[in-house]
């Protein structure tokens, strides 16, 4: 470790424990920091699995919305670093279904049941009309 | 129309009523496992968590001797539960590693002084990002990692006394 680097590091061992930059800190650039909101609304909170990351108090969370923020940061796009995740953890931590075999039903259902109650409502006014 | 067409609804809501109680009965496992099980152990370099023990590079796993990878923090109760089955695990031979998660040096100094200390090697991870990498969805969770640095086994939750036959030959055979 160069010398000048030294003090730095007494810094990082005083300050453990304290969150991690950027997980209760909103992103400089409102763009990226929109972008970055956008996707954690839609990441599972691992411990606490009914909440999102934005929206959970928890430290793990906290860490992903670190994690997060400084990969949109340094100019990740929103769907690697959910890619990064779902590597990681399946596709559990994502709110975000995408379409597969599995979650077909999920996406289709809605225009099934749409198509069913088209049918339903066509037969029924055509025995008015007669 | 069809007469017994009426009856369809009725069956359907049943149906919805018989997979409810189904379910009831046998709740769902939300275990977060890990997907890196069978792949490569990430790349990272960890600084030491207490004074006077090296930190934890990914590198020390790729040397040809298979070992246990031990998440724990000083704040996790589980994880001084499990400490008696490190313990043995460790008088088996097995060696362990660990990464304490969020922690303080003074505190993870005084659980090793408390629970005993079975580790080779510690890192700190403050910012839960090693943990995050490797896949891990809290603590204690303890990962079998063979002498190349792949991930063989994923254990969530504490060690108990009948793990540890079982994860000592898996170690032993995972060279």
């Amino acid at each position: 470790m160069r010398a000048w680097l030294l003090p730095l590091a007494a810094l990082t061992l005083v300050a453990a424990t304290s969150p991690a930059r950027y997980a209760n800190t909103q992103l400089a650039d409102p763009a990226k920091e929109a972008e970055a909101q956008a996707l954690m609304v839609t990441l599972r909170c691992l411990v606490c699995q009914g909440q999102s990351i934005a929206d959970s108090d928890a430290d793990m969370a906290a860490d992903m919305r670190a994690l997060v923020r400084q990969r949109i940061a340094r100019g990740e796009r929103a769907g690697d670093v959910r890619d990064w995740l779902i590597a990681r953890y399946g596709e559990y931590v994502s709110y975000d279904p995408p379409l597969t075999a599995l979650t077909a039903p999920l996406w289709l259902a809605p225009i099934a049941l749409l198509v069913v109650g088209l049918i339903v409502a066509r037969a029924s006014f055509r025995r008015r009309r007669s | 129309m069809k007469r017994w067409l009426i009856w369809l609804p009725f069956i359907a809501f049943a149906a919805v009523l018989w997979l409810v109680a189904a379910e009831l009965t046998r709740p769902a496992d939300r275990t977060v496992r890990s997907r890196l099980v069978g792949q490569a152990l990430p790349g990272f370099s960890l600084p030491a968590a207490v004074p006077g023990k090296p930190g934890l590079d990914a590198r020390a796993f790729r040397i040809g001797e298979p070992r246990l990878l031990n998440i724990f923090a000083s704040w996790c109760v589980p994880c001084a539960a499990e400490a008696p089955q490190l313990a043995a695990l460790a008088r088996a031979g097995v060696p362990i590693d660990a990464i304490a998660i969020r922690d303080k040096p003074e505190d993870v100094a005084r659980f090793l002084a408390r629970y005993g200390d079975p580790f080779r090697a510690i890192g700190a991870d403050q910012t839960s990002a090693v943990q995050l990498a490797l896949g891990s969805s809290g603590v204690p969770e303890t990962f079998v990692i063979d002498g190349q640095g792949r991930i063989v086994e994923q254990h969530i939750g504490d060690l108990r006394a009948e793990d540890v036959a079982r994860l000592t030959a898996l170690v032993k055979g995972a060279r």
